[in-house]
Order: structure tokens, then C-alpha cells, then sequence
């Protein structure tokens, strides 16, 4: 059954009948035997490939398959920084395409995503980062994305709390985007996944795939926890386990997995209403909507399937993020966890099709991939549907590391966000 | 914390004394390669969940590079042995096959080289 529609009508009315009315957000199916196009990965990304195969392409026979639960990985493990102020031009119409989508995605789905453009610094604390950072600033004026250099004395109004003259760490400027900001992670995939459901797709959580067939170099069919899915088409939307899903169907990507923290304080008064991020000690920093402080760090520097992460990363942000805000030093910290990321060697994501027919992946976004959710599956989509990449994911496929044709985005991505 | 024995110094190093090198035994490129081999040697990682052969450098003890087997999803280290070795010892791909029943090593065995 359809969800019902989300209204302050429908709220007035339920409250008038104890609660009693509301459908479940999305359905729990059993697995038919085939679909025409099986995504496997309910993170973000798979999810809003389905949605935009359905929406942009008409094409619902469409089924997300999730080991464990939906929006589980890094999806709702992230820090939810969004930011478009990327370097190179596909990765800025890409990720500025995601923003775009994410400032009207609450009324798109029906659903409240907490989209809450308040704005973000990145801090230049290294004479180096200056001029990355203004070089940034120019490469985003030509592109039509709009950031601003800032100096210490505007951080500083932006952000009471910091300490702009840290012996170790001053603040020297920041590159500021008014546009960046936060969403609620987990209500992404949450509404990604009820506009699919409500287009009869399933979603079907709690089942593995452990293996892909494949006859004459085409994709026939996954095998999963719930037995044998025949499929059209495929889509591998895996995060950290796409050098896993490409192995069972016998090629390589690009791709090392490594292990990426963070961790919340205990919820406090308002006090910082920008994101900040810091990248020269790796650290970034908002408040959530619950008073917490979101803290961000850097990923191990080794592969690793733990979603725990070393310890010594942990103290090193913490470290240099007191010395930058002074206040947190008091603050007790309420949960630490990791992810695994899909880090590339370029710092750009794969949106692409593969050496088996039939088969696409899209992954690489490694630290960085909340924010680009909405375009990510907007492009994968037309990939799919249309066998071939469209403008947003030409740039981003999986050959590039073959023939020399980086997106060297290592400045504006390579710390953890 | 991860801590490995360095084979050279003895010391059994904390991962702050270390500095990760990635994944072991790349067999280096010639300038005739083709444009798929660099990319294979290059980036394209095995990248395994499970038994990993890679580099490490023993930066702020003796400074020598060796070679670890450990095991990515549960971090159990295997061993450790030095980076002039074509593949691990014995006793480390023994380690490795009693933690890990399934794994194969995927170099020919002794015995096989021996009959081949
Ligand atoms: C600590 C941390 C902080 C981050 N901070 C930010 C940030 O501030 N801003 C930002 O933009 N990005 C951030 N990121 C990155 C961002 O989280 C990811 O790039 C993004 O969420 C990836 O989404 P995804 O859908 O590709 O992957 P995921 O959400 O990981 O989804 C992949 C899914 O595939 C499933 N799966 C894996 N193997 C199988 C299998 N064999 N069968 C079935 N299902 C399988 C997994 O269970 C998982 O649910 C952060 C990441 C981490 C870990
Ligand atoms: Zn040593």
C-alpha cells in the first residue's frame, strides 16, 4: 500500500485519531525471481539511483538489494557535510548538481531531509592551504559556483568559539560557500527508499549477495541470502565493498578500503551555527539540530574492513581541534564509530559501466560522498537506463585510470568529509 | 592499537612507530609495458577482505622496510618477514590457514613446484 502523503493536514488528522492511520513508510517483500534492473547497496546512493530510474526514466521494476539495513553503512554513518566547492569541472558540476537537488529534496519526497544550508568554512591554517584555498575560490567563480575567500576577522564573526591565534594552528582565512551546510543522513535514505517503495519497487534488506552470474560476459543474475534474483541489468552501489562485488564478477576497480571516524559530544546550547572544517589537522566540526557536536577525523592509513578505526587518528583530531576551539576540551564525547571508504587514487568517484556486460558500478566517493547523493543518483541512473554515462558521469569512468585522465581532486577531498 | 614485529630490529612496534606502504609483492612495470599492466600495478588492489600481504616501514625505529600478512576484516596478524622474500614463510601462511580454513595462497607451493 502506498504510504500516505505527509501534510500538516494529515498530522491534524492522525493526532485526532491516536496515530492509528499512518502506513509504514516503505514495504518489507519477499524477493521475485527476476527484475530488470537489481542495485545492490541501500545506502544512499543505490537508493537514489532507484529513485531516479523510476522517476526520470519510468523504469520501476526495479529491486535494491541490502546485506544489512537500509541507510547502515556509511550513509548513516557520516557527518552530513555538504559543500559543492570542488576543484575540478566535472566534480563541481557533479557535486553542485547534488546541492542543487538537495535544496528541494524535502519537497520532492514528501519527506523532511533537515536540509539546513548554513553555510561552511574551510579553514586555511597552513600558508599552503592559502593558496590552495584562493586558487579553489577562482576555479568556483568560473565554474558558476559561488564562494567566497574569507579572512581571519570574518571567521572569527562567523564562528565565536574559535581561537584564530593557536600557536600551532592560526587561522589564516577559510574558504567560505553560503550554500553548504548539513542534511539528516539517515532521512535521506529514509526518503529515498519510501518514494521508491510507494513506486512498487523493493527494497530487500537483510540479504546478502554472495555471488554474481554471469554467461558470455552478460550479467544474468545475483545470488543472494534469499536465493537466486535473475536481473537485466546491475548496478553495484557498494561503498567499501566494491572490491569484493567486482571480484565476484571477476574484475578489479581501483579502489582501497579503509576505515573513517567520527564521533558526537554530549548535546549542549547553541553555540556554532556554520560547519567548520580544518583539514590541515584533519578534523571538521558542526552542531546538529540535538546540540551535539559532530565531530569528523581522518581515515586509517592502512586497508581495513573494521568499522572501528585506530585510536591514535581519534586523538590526533581531538588534539588539534582544542587547540582551534578551546571550549570542546570540557566536552564529554557520547559515541565514536567508523565506516569503511572506497578511496581512489585520484579522489574522484566511478560512475561506470564495466568489463561485463550489463554490470555498473558506482563508487570511489570515499570520505566524501553524502553530499553528492542526489546527483550521484541522478547520473547513475542515466547510465543505467541508457546503457551509456550522460554529461554529469562522462568524466567519471572507471578507464580514466588506464588512459591518464585524472579528476585530481586530492586538495579540495583528500582529508575526510 | 596494531602492532607488528619488526624482522629487523626485533622490536615490536606500536602503528604510530610504522608507516604503511600498501599492498605487498607488486611486480614493478618495464617501459614497454602496455597502458593495462600500469594500470594494474599502479591501482588497480587486490584489496581483500581477509588475508593481506603489504609494506610497512619501521619509520621512527630502524627505518627498514618489511612486509606483514594480516588479516583486514578481524586484524589478526599473521607475521611478519623481510621485504627481500618473494612471498610469506611457512609458518605465516600456516597462521593464516588456521584462522582462515578457505584461504589459499595464490602462489605455487613448494610441493607443486617441486612435481611441476
Ligand atoms: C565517519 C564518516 C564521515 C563522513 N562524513 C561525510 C561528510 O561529512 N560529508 C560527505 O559528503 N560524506 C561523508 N562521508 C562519506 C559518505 O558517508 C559516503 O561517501 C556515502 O555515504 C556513501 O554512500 P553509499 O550509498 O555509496 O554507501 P553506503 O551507505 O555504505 O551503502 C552501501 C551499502 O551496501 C551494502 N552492501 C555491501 N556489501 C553488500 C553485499 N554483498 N550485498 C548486499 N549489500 C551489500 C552495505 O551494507 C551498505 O548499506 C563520511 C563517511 C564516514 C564513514
Ligand atoms: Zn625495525
Amino acid at each position: 500500500m502506498p504510504s500516505r502523503r505527509y501534510s500538516v493536514f494529515a498530522i491534524a488528522r492522525e493526532a485526532l485519531r491516536q496515530h492509528q492511520g499512518w502506513n509504514r513508510a516503505w514495504t518489507s517483500p519477499e524477493p521475485r525471481d527476476r527484475y530488470k534492473v537489481v542495485i545492490v547497496g541501500a545506502g544512499g546512493h543505490g537508493l537514489a539511483t532507484a529513485y531516479y530510474l523510476g522517476r526520470n526514466f519510468g523504469i520501476t521494476d526495479v529491486a535494491v538489494i541490502e546485506k544489512g539495513w537500509l541507510g547502515g553503512g556509511n550513509t548513516g554513518r557520516n557527518t552530513t557535510i555538504i559543500r559543492s566547492n570542488y576543484l575540478q569541472d566535472p566534480s563541481a558540476a557533479i557535486y553542485d548538481k547534488a546541492l542543487k537537488l538537495y535544496e528541494t529534496l524535502s519537497q520532492d519526497l514528501n519527506y523532511n531531509v533537515m536540509f539546513s544550508p548554513r553555510g561552511l568554512i574551510m579553514l586555511a591554517q597552513t600558508e599552503h592551504e592559502v593558496r590552495g584555498y584562493r586558487r579553489t575560490v577562482h576555479a568556483n567563480t568560473l565554474q558558476g559556483v559561488a564562494t567566497e575567500w574569507i579572512d581571519a576577522r570574518r571567521v572569527k564573526q562567523l564562528v565565536p568559539i574559535i581561537n584564530i591565534d593557536g600557536p600551532r594552528y592560526p587561522v589564516l582565512g577559510g574558504l567560505y560557500q553560503a550554500r553548504g551546510g548539513t542534511a539528516r543522513h539517515d532521512a535521506v535514505a529514509w526518503g529515498y527508499a519510501r518514494a521508491c517503495s510507494d513506486m512498487g519497487m523493493h527494497i530487500i534488506q537483510n540479504c546478502e549477495v554472495t555471488g554474481i552470474e554471469t554467461e558470455n560476459g552478460q550479467v544474468r543474475a545475483v545470488n543472494t541470502a534469499k536465493g537466486r534474483i535473475g536481473c537485466d541489468k546491475l548496478a553495484l552501489v557498494v561503498a567499501g565493498h566494491s572490491s569484493q562485488l567486482a571480484a565476484m564478477a571477476g574484475f578489479r576497480l581501483p579502489i582501497e578500503s579503509v576505515p573513517l571516524q567520527a564521533m558526537v559530544s554530549e548535546p549542549i546550547k547553541p553555540c556554532m551555527d556554520v560547519v567548520v572544517m580544518a583539514n590541515t589537522v584533519h578534523g571538521y566540526m558542526s552542531q546538529s539540530d540535538k546540540g551535539e557536536m559532530v565531530i569528523g577525523g581522518g581515515t586509517d592509513s592502512y586497508n581495513a574492513f573494521t568499522q572501528r578505526g585506530s585510536w591514535h587518528h581519534i586523538e590526533e583530531t581531538v588534539r588539534a581541534l582544542i587547540e582551534t576551539f578551546p571550549m570542546i576540551s570540557r566536552l564529554k564525547m557520547l559515541r565514536q564509530w567508523g565506516g569503511i571508504v572506497d578511496m581512489t587514487g585520484d579522489r574522484s568517484p566511478i560512475l561506470s559501466a564495466t568489463p561485463v556486460g550489463g554490470i555498473f558500478v558506482n563508487c570511489g566517493w570515499g570520505t566524501g560522498g553524502f553530499k553528492a547523493i542526489p546527483g550521484s543518483g541522478w547520473a547513475m541512473a542515466e547510465l543505467v537506463a541508457q546503457g551509456r554515462p550522460g554529461p554529469l558521469a562522462a568524466a567519471f569512468g572507471m578507464n580514466r585510470f588506464r588512459e591518464g585522465r585524472f579528476i585530481d581532486e586530492s586538495v579540495a577531498a583528500g582529508v575526510a568529509h | 592499537m596494531l602492532i607488528l614485529l619488526c624482522p629487523y630490529c626485533g622490536v615490536k612496534a606500536e602503528e604510530t612507530e610504522l608507516s604503511p606502504g600498501g599492498e605487498a609483492h607488486l611486480k614493478r612495470i618495464g617501459p614497454d609495458g602496455t597502458a593495462e599492466e600500469f594500470e594494474a600495478y599502479l591501482f588497480a588492489r587486490k584489496n581483500l577482505k581477509g588475508v593481506h600481504f603489504e609494506r610497512w616501514r619501521h619509520a621512527y625505529g630502524c627505518g627498514k622496510w618489511f612486509l606483514a600478512a594480516r588479516d583486514t576484516h578481524t586484524m589478526q596478524v599473521y607475521g611478519t618477514y623481510k621485504a627481500q622474500t618473494a612471498h610469506a614463510t611457512d609458518e605465516i601462511v600456516a597462521n593464516a590457514r588456521q584462522a582462515r580454513p578457505e584461504w589459499v595462497p595464490d602462489w605455487p607451493q613448494a610441493s607443486e613446484a617441486v612435481v611441476g
